[in-house]
C-alpha cells in the first residue's frame, strides 16, 4: 500500500504536494485549472500587517531557462487574506499556509498574533525576500537575526512556524541552524536568487527594481544542494523548492531530503502541473517500489 | 468573467503581412466559444528555455467559434519562434484572458489602434453595433487595413505620412473633423495618455485597453500592474490586474 502522506510538524498532509508563496496567489486563480482538494497544501501569497502597493512595473523578466521577479510584496493586507481568502481555501480539503512578510518584527508579531484565532494550519515566515529593502531578506542573511525573530515569532504563534530561508547566503546551514535554534517548526527553501537582467538594445535595466529574484528551472540545481546540505545538518521537516517543473524534479527534492516540496514558477507555463506531479509522485512510487516518502530519501 | 483553459491548438495558417507583423489562424476546442473582443490568448514556446507565455490580443473569431485570430509582432526570441510554425503545426495556448470591451451598442464610436494594438479593433469592430469610424495609427507600412474597412469608415494616419494623415491618430481625427459619443482604444501608453486626456475634455467614455509585461496571466502573480485612481477592490491598494481586471479598462480608473 502507497503512503503519500507526510506529517510537518504535527499537521498532515495528504500528499508532499505544496505551492510556492507568491506564485499562486490564495488559490482562487488556479482553482479553475486545479482541483484544490488534490493539493498536500495551497501556501498563499506573503502578507503583512497593512496592504504594501509592491514596486513599479517592469516586475518581471524571462530569462534562460527561468524568470526574474521584483514584484515587491504587494499584498492586501492580513485583514482582507482573513476576511476573503481564508474562508475560500476553508471550502477545500487541503492544508492552509500563509505565508508571513513585514518590514520590522513588530510586523511580523502583528501578522503572526492575528492569526493566532484562525483556522490555519501552518504559518511561513518569509525572511528571505529580495525585493524589499527593509525586512525579508535583511533578517534572513543573519544567523543571529534568524534566531531572535524566530524565537519572538515562537512565542506569539498558535501554529507551527516554517521558517523560509534564502539562498543568498554563504552557508545555508548556518542559517537553517539558527531557525532551528531559535524554535523553528520546520524549513522551507529555496526563496529566489538574487539577480539582474540589462536589456542591451535600450540600454536599460528589464526590471524598474533593477535586481529580481530568479527562480524556475536554471535555480534547481543549487536548490537541490541546499536542500541536501540543510537536510544533514538539521533535524526539522523540510519543504523544498526552486525549479520544479514536474514529477521528476519533486523526486529529486525527496531523494535530497525534503519531506513536502512547493511548485512555483511553473505555474505560469502550466497551471495543472500541481495535480500533475500529485498523481505523477504516486505512479513513481506504484513503478519503483516505494511504499513511503521517506524510503525515497537517498 | 469567462472560463478559461490551457489546450493544444493546429495552427490552420500562418503568414507575415507587414514587416515583422505575423497573422495566425488556430484551430480551438474551448476557448474560441468563450472568446470576446479586447480579450487575449497565452501562447506557449516549445522551447522550454523561454519559460513564460507570451500574451497576445485576439484579432478574430470566426461564426463558428472554433478558429481564432491573433496578429502580433515579433519582439524577441519567443515570438521569433513562433512565428516560424506552420500550417498543421500545434501550440499550446492558454485562455480566453482578461475581461473584454464592454458591446455598448448603438453609438457614434471611435475605434482607435496604435501599431500592434490595431488587431483587437477587429473583432470589436465586427461585433459592435453602431456608426463606427475606425482610427488607424501606423509608422509607416499598413496592415488589416482591408479586414477593417469591412466593419466601419476607417481614417488612418502614419508617423512618415506615407499614408493618411501625416502624425498620430490624434491628429486624424483633427484632420478629419471626426466626433464621437464613446471611444475604445488599444496602442501605445503615450497614445493612451493623449487619448484619456482628449476624452475628458470633450466628456466622452473611453475604454483603453492596457499592456505590461506578464507572467502568470490570470490575477495570481501581481507582475502586470497598473495604477488606478482608486483603491482597487480585490489589490486592496491603487494597483489593478491588468491581466485579470483588464487589459481593457475605463480611462478615467487608471493612472498612465
Amino acid at each position: 500500500m502507497i503512503n503519500t502522506a507526510v506529517n510537518i510538524a504535527g499537521v498532515e498532509l495528504k500528499n508532499p504536494i505544496m505551492t510556492a508563496s507568491g506564485t499562486f496567489g490564495s488559490g482562487e486563480e488556479y482553482s479553475e485549472f486545479v482541483d484544490l482538494n488534490k493539493l498536500g497544501a495551497v501556501v498563499t501569497k506573503g502578507v503583512a500587517n497593512v496592504p504594501w502597493q509592491g514596486n513599479p512595473t517592469p516586475r518581471i523578466a524571462e530569462t534562460y531557462g527561468g524568470m526574474l521577479n521584483a514584484i515587491g510584496l504587494q499584498n492586501p493586507g492580513i485583514d482582507v487574506l482573513i476576511q476573503r481568502d481564508i474562508p475560500f481555501l476553508k471550502k477545500f480539503d487541503t492544508k492552509i499556509v500563509v505565508n508571513v512578510c513585514g518590514k520590522t518584527i513588530e510586523d511580523y508579531c502583528e501578522v503572526v498574533e492575528r492569526l493566532s484565532q484562525e483556522e490555519v494550519d501552518l504559518l511561513e515566515i518569509n525572511i528571505s525576500c529580495p525585493n524589499v529593502k527593509e525586512g525579508g531578506i535583511a533578517f534572513g542573511q543573519n544567523p543571529a537575526a534568524v534566531e531572535m525573530i524566530t524565537k519572538e515569532l515562537k512565542k506569539r504563534a498558535k501554529q507551527p512556524i516554517i521558517m523560509k530561508l534564502s539562498p543568498n547566503v554563504t552557508d545555508i546551514t548556518e542559517i537553517a541552524k539558527a531557525a532551528e535554534a531559535g524554535g523553528a517548526d520546520a524549513l522551507s527553501l529555496i526563496n529566489t536568487l538574487t539577480g539582474m537582467k540589462i536589456d542591451i538594445y535600450k540600454k536599460t535595466f528589464a526590471l524598474a527594481n533593477k535586481t529580481g529574484g530568479l527562480s524556475g528551472p536554471a535555480i534547481k540545481p543549487i536548490a537541490i544542494r541546499m536542500v541536501y546540505q540543510v537536510a544533514n545538518a538539521v533535524k526539522l521537516p523540510i519543504i523544498g523548492m526552486g525549479g520544479i517543473s514536474n514529477t521528476e524534479d519533486a523526486i529529486e527534492f525527496l531523494m535530497a531530503g525534503a519531506n513536502a516540496v512547493a511548485v512555483g514558477t511553473m505555474n505560469f507555463r502550466n497551471p495543472y502541473v500541481t495535480e500533475e506531479i500529485v498523481n505523477g509522485i504516486e505512479q513513481f512510487m506504484m513503478q519503483y517500489g516505494y511504499e513511503s516518502l521517506a524510503d525515497m530519501r537517498i | 468573467m469567462t472560463k478559461k483553459w490551457k489546450e493544444t491548438v493546429t495552427i490552420i495558417e500562418q503568414k507575415q503581412i507587414a514587416e515583422g507583423i505575423f497573422s495566425l489562424w488556430i484551430q480551438t476546442e474551448k476557448i474560441g466559444k468563450e472568446a470576446v473582443p479586447g480579450q487575449f490568448v497565452n501562447l506557449y514556446c516549445k522551447d522550454k528555455s523561454r519559460l513564460l507565455p507570451r500574451p497576445i490580443s485576439i484579432c478574430e473569431i470566426d461564426d463558428t467559434k472554433k478558429r481564432l485570430r491573433v496578429v502580433y509582432r515579433v519582439a524577441g526570441k519567443g515570438t521569433e519562434e513562433i512565428s516560424q510554425y506552420m500550417a498543421g503545426n500545434t501550440l499550446e495556448i492558454e485562455g480566453p484572458l482578461g475581461n473584454g470591451f464592454p458591446l455598448k451598442n448603438g453609438k457614434k464610436v471611435f475605434l482607435i489602434g496604435g501599431g500592434i494594438g490595431i488587431p483587437p479593433m477587429l473583432e470589436l469592430a465586427k461585433q459592435l453595433e453602431g456608426e463606427k469610424q475606425i482610427i488607424v495609427g501606423y509608422r509607416s507600412e499598413t496592415f488589416l487595413k482591408e479586414d477593417l474597412e469591412k466593419y466601419g469608415k476607417v481614417f488612418i494616419a502614419t508617423e512618415d505620412g506615407s499614408v493618411g494623415v501625416k502624425g498620430n491618430v490624434l491628429d486624424c481625427i483633427k484632420e478629419n473633423g471626426l466626433e464621437a459619443d464613446i471611444i475604445f482604444a488599444c496602442g501605445p501608453t503615450p497614445m493612451l495618455r493623449a487619448i484619456k486626456e482628449y476624452a475628458q475634455n470633450m466628456k466622452i467614455e473611453a475604454w483603453i485597453s492596457l499592456e505590461e509585461r506578464m507572467a502568470c496571466g490570470i490575477g495570481a502573480c501581481l507582475a502586470c500592474v497598473c495604477q488606478s485612481k482608486d483603491v482597487d477592490e480585490h489589490t486592496n491598494v491603487k494597483n489593478k490586474r491588468i491581466c485579470k481586471d483588464g487589459p481593457v479598462f475605463l480611462a478615467e480608473e487608471v493612472e498612465l
